[in-house]
């Protein structure tokens, strides 16, 4: 249980930089009242911003990759439930990874 | 809802455990993530100690993955906090995004809650707050949940190091990106709205990620300019 100097001093910078990126956007958007295009670019980001997190994620994996996601995407329509498009897209993935 | 045409924000209890329960299914998601943190943590030589004081005051798996893949002896103090800067600034928008909730707070239920913000909690409060949702405290709720079972989850990967070691490309490593994929359902709102914008994200994700660049830039390339494309569209409609 050892807690070593230069080993906090780098949590702690991590730690610092990291609320900065939490509550930094924030305080400058309140700070600085934002012209209507960025307000309206912020209401439409959640799409994009996950869109742009999947898209390299899947492409690293292939066709397989993508065919998993289209299960995850039909499993989560038809369900409405989170848990379950998770686990059909692991699933999938499994039985992805045995036929190749 | 007392008869006002805009109903007020409001931060109760009752938010806050609705947020926990909704954030359950999210936890199956993030844990093998934080298997492989505590593993890593572990055989970069960090104690069970300080791997949990990174965890959780960091509380942000892929800054906490990037700073231990370059993780030496002495600890890399610059580096560490340049990569959290780097790979976290993603999180910026999310707070600006969240204003209509987080306008109305103060004190630690402003400046605390924006400290357990994570994408998943931004993108179950995004969908909950275009569904009418009031309840500020539903933000830190999914938020706490997460933390805990990432606590949990990174103590596991550094005690169990050696034997839970998932090989590389274990089809439960799928989970996380599944989550996002599963998370995308109940924001598509029609394809005149984001259609092409979601289509620009991928294709210039996609194309940042072919030309080599690291985290955060293709995440970053994608979604603001889908998202500057969605506001051009919807501001030329009006």
């Amino acid at each position: 249980m050892t807690l070593r100097l230069d080993v906090l001093l780098a949590i702690i910078g991590m730690a610092l930089a990291t609320y900065l990126c939490r509550a930094g956007g924030y305080a400058l958007f309140r700070a600085l009242r934002p012209p209507r295009f960025v307000e309206v670019t912020l209401q439409h980001l959640p799409g994009p911003i996950f869109v742009a997190y999947v898209a390299p994620a899947l492409a690293a994996q292939g066709a397989k990759g993508f065919a998993a996601a289209a299960v995850v995407v039909a499993a989560q329509a038809a369900t409405r439930n989170l848990a379950a498009a998770i686990a059909a897209g692991v699933g999938a993935m499994w039985l992805l990874g045995l036929a190749a | 809802m007392s008869g006002s045409t805009e109903p007020r924000v409001t931060f109760t209890r009752h938010g806050i455990w609705r947020g926990v329960r909704q954030a359950m299914p999210l936890v199956i998601g993030t844990f093998p993530f934080g298997l492989v943190v505590g593993i890593l943590s572990d055989a970069k030589g960090l104690s069970l100690l300080e791997t949990l004081v990174m965890s959780g005051l960091v509380f942000a798996g892929s800054s906490q993955l990037l700073a231990l893949e370059l993780w030496s002896d002495p600890a890399p103090i610059l580096a560490a906090t340049l990569a959290a800067l780097v790979v976290n600034m993603r999180l910026a928008p999310m707070g600006a995004a969240l204003a209509p909730w987080l306008d109305r707070l103060r004190g630690w239920r402003l400046w605390g809650t924006l400290a357990t913000l994570v994408d998943h909690s931004y993108a179950l409060s995004a969908a909950d707050q275009r569904r009418g949702g009031r309840d500020a405290g539903f933000l830190l709720g999914v938020g706490l949940a997460l933390w805990l079972f990432w606590m949990v989850a990174v103590a596991i990967g550094h005690v169990f190091g050696a034997t839970v070691r998932l090989p590389p490309g274990h089809p439960l490593y799928f989970a996380a990106v599944a989550t996002f994929c599963a998370i995308l359902v109940p924001v598509w709102q029609g394809l005149r709205r984001d259609l092409l914008p979601w289509a620009l994200a991928a294709a210039m994700a996609l194309a940042a990620w072919r030309a080599g660049l690291g985290a955060p830039w293709p995440l970053l390339a994608g979604a603001l300019s889908g998202a500057a494309l969605g506001a051009w569209l919807e501001l030329r409609r009006r």
